[in-house]
């Protein structure tokens, strides 16, 4: 029979200042999870209002001023208040110094500085979203970000401060990761998950400061009007979307690398066999952080940049497809023979292998240069990255919920209905997205306020989709929370993992581990190691 | 496990020893630079799009600036490079006083270049050689000349922030080194601020032939 321990990190020491002012890094982690959640919701909302108003052509419940800001609200908010921190700071946060070995990460006070600083820009967002709104979509593209009303420069400000609560979790994550690896844990027995959270930590570093830089000039040029995004001033607005495009391309791979990493650890414990290709994939990351530097004006087809720059940039984009190749390939090859357990986590494994090669091959439509032309900011486009970000990100995000769920409260949720939920949840999302395809390809422009009569069925089955995602989502809550109080002790090891965060308890106590760990074998050795389920 | 024998105070909790915490905090230190040395990137790479658009009017635009003023600060910057490694040098061999009178003294030098870039920018202003859309001076030839100024304010106006931000900085340390947290054996703090200032410094050594030494 499992049990709870009766003093671990969630009880001890008790209070909500000692939550507030907390250097433990799995509080932060799971203060940075009821966040992101929160602004998940909240985008989810927007999300569902979004669709409500495509149901049908003209007004349904909002005018086109409204619209305009509800979508640029989605987009702002999913992506730089739930997607980009996501896996990392709340996952990332709870398990990283846990499969480490370590008793925290390197820099817990500057930990804890992040969460405060990603919720002052919340807040900041907030203030902008009632102080005007924004509408510019969550590009800024000049010169329209210059010349529209609204809180543009607050919305700004608020990106600006996000970025550096990331740069400050991968600056934590690169030094912890260098310097506090548990004795015997050489590079190539870190699991895979820590591989994939470096690769992105080097991009936050390396991109936000350039996304910083950006939104300062966008906000001189709106407040001084210094002139060098405004054509009419001797200035470039494709400036503009080259600095934009070199941090948000990378951008997507610090939403992508980290669900990379969530698979590579679901899929060895839920096939129990030691993952096939290790170093390839640990590598490939590496490969995939490197290209994404290099691949930003794919982004410009149409910009007007010249045609060499854009042969080059489309070339550079088919090279990400190889190391994204290779992990998707590595994965199929260690379900081969594997003794697989469809739980939850794993579920969500599947979904994230099925959608993400589905929007990972639409992307190279986009990528080719005749044929971006003709699907360039259609619903093809939104389609693409929808697979990508949510059906890759969020499915991975899911999915490494509900392994870490366990260890990070000590409690399963309900078995069946988080089948149910899984269930719906990828119906859901597929109804949505995949008629949105079919939209893009006959032509139907994003971000439009109203459409032809022609696009009438298929936007309506696109909204009856987000309404059983919606149901998925809260159907996922309900049983999530419940299981809190009403779980079932879920044991040390629950899946049977051998990482070194299933050596603990569960949850674990403040300082992680009661004696310090020791490594008697690599992450995934299924052949060597005797282990078992504690469910 | 027992912590109370042989950890010192200054010791987090979760390092096993002196020297693993002094190794992440400088490599977090050096990771953040990099993200400054990003950070002022971008307006390199401004400055580069502006400078090839628009060769002449650079040159004619950046005698406008007053070099010796500019000289005068380049030597002020380095010398306070100098004083706040002795600063360092003087707390690793545990003397107190001379390191508060290194630090001030880089508290100082950071002053005056404040002071001189104060007295810079309001001869600017006075003459309408400001960025962009308030650009009103008329004397310099070429095409889009509010561009270099955009360009310079943008620049020294960062860079400015960045010696404010160092000054505070450097203010917690004397604070610190009076409350006596500093020895022989702990100094990591003192020397990561170096190591910021350095970087604030070698950005201006930059800035300085870009914008002053045109042509
Ligand atoms: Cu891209």
């Amino acid at each position: 029979m499992n049990t709870i321990p009766e003093i671990n990190y969630l009880n001890h020491p008790k209070g909500i200042k000692s939550w507030l002012l907390t250097l433990d890094h799995k509080r932060i982690g799971v203060l940075y999870l009821v966040s992101i959640l929160t602004a998940f919701l909240l985008g989810g909302i927007f999300a569902v209002m979004i669709r409500l108003e495509l149901l049908t052509p003209g007004r349904d419940i909002m005018g086109p001023q409204t619209y305009n800001q509800i979508f640029t609200l989605h987009g702002a908010i999913m992506i730089f208040l739930f997607i980009i921190p996501g896996i990392p700071v709340a996952l990332g946060n709870v398990v990283l110094p846990l499969m480490l070995g370590a008793k925290d990460v390197a820099f817990p006070r500057l930990n804890l500085a992040s969460w405060y600083i990603y919720i002052v820009g919340a807040l900041v967002a907030l203030y902008a979203i009632f102080s005007g709104s924004v509408d510019t979509g969550w590009t800024f593209y000049t010169p329209y970000s210059t010349e529209t009303g609204g809180a543009v420069v607050a919305m700004t400000l608020a990106v600006f401060i996000l970025g550096f609560s990331s740069i400050f979790t991968g600056v934590n994550f690169v030094v912890t990761i260098h310097k506090l690896r548990a004795p015997g844990m050489t590079w190539f027995k870190m699991p895979l998950f820590i591989w994939s959270i470096y690769a992105t930590a080097i991009i936050q570093i390396m991109a936000t400061p350039v996304l910083g830089i950006t939104l300062i000039l966008l906000a001189l040029e709106r407040i001084v009007g210094i002139g060098i995004f405004d054509p009419a001033m001797g200035g470039d607005p494709v400036l503009f979307q080259h600095f934009f495009w070199f941090y948000s391309h990378p951008a997507v791979y610090i939403m992508i690398l980290p669900a990379m990493g969530v698979i590579s650890e679901l899929i060895p414990v839920f096939s129990h066999k030691k993952i096939f290709g290790y170093r390839a994939i640990a590598y490939s990351s590496f490969g995939i952080a490197f290209i994404s530097f290099l691949v930003w004006g794919h982004h410009m087809f149409i910009s007007g940049q010249s045609q060499l720059a854009s042969m080059i940039f489309s070339f550079l984009t088919f090279l990400v497809a190889i190391p994204s190749g290779v992990k998707v390939f590595n994965w199929t090859a260690t379900l081969y023979k594997g003794s697989i357990w469809l739980q939850t986590p794993m579920l969500y494994a599947f979904s994230f292998l099925f959608l993400f090669t589905i929007g990972g091959l639409t992307g190279l439509f986009l990528g080719t240069l005749a044929t971006d032309v003709h699907l360039t900011d259609t619903y093809f486009v939104v389609a693409h990255f929808h697979y990508v970000m949510m059906g890759g990100t969020v499915m991975a995000f899911l999915g490494g919920l509900h392994y870490w769920w366990p260890k990070m409260f000590g409690r399963m949720y309900s078995i069946k209905w988080s089948r149910i939920g899984t269930a719906l949840i990828f119906l859901g999302f597929n109804v949505t997205f995949l008629t949105q395809f079919v939209l893009g390809t006959k032509g139907m422009p994003r971000r439009y306020y109203t459409y032809l009569d022609q696009y009438r069925p298929l936007n309506f089955y696109s909204s009856v989709g987000s309404w059983i995602l919606a149901l998925g989502f809260i159907i996922t809550a309900i049983y999530l929370i419940h299981s809190l109080r009403k779980g079932k002790p879920a044991g040390n090891n629950p899946w049977g993992g051998l990482t070194l965060e299933w050596t603990t308890t569960s949850p674990p106590p403040t300082e992680n581990f009661q004696t310090p760990p020791v490594l008697t074998h690599g992450p995934y050795d299924y052949d060597t190691a005797d282990v078992k389920p504690t469910i | 496990m027992n912590h109370s024998q042989s950890r010192p105070a200054y010791l987090a909790h979760h390092f096993s020893d002196p020297a693993q915490q002094r190794d992440a905090s400088k490599l977090g230190m050096w990771i953040f630079i990099m993200t400054e040395i990003l950070l002022f990137g971008g307006l390199f790479l401004a400055y580069t799009v502006f400078r090839t658009l628009n060769p002449d009017m650079f040159y004619n635009a950046h005698k406008h600036l007053d070099l010796t003023l500019g000289t005068v600060n380049t030597i002020v910057l380095i010398t306070s490079s100098v004083t706040m490694a002795l600063a360092i040098r003087s707390t690793q061999v545990g003397k107190k006083k001379q390191t508060l009178i290194f630090l001030f003294s880089t508290l100082a030098l950071a002053a005056v270049f404040l002071v001189i870039k104060y007295f810079e920018y309001s001869h600017k202003i006075h003459l309408g050689q400001l960025p962009g859309r308030f650009y009103t001076y008329t004397g310099i030839e070429g095409t889009n000349p509010h561009i270099f100024f955009s360009i310079y304010f943008t620049m020294t106006g960062l860079h400015a922030v960045h010696i404010i931000g160092g000054m505070v900085v450097i203010t917690l340390m004397v604070v610190r080194t009076f409350k006596n947290h500093f020895s022989a054996e702990y100094y990591t703090p003192i020397e990561l601020t170096g190591l910021y200032w350095h970087l604030v410094d070698l950005i201006w050594i930059y800035l300085f032939p870009l914008l002053y030494l045109v042509g």
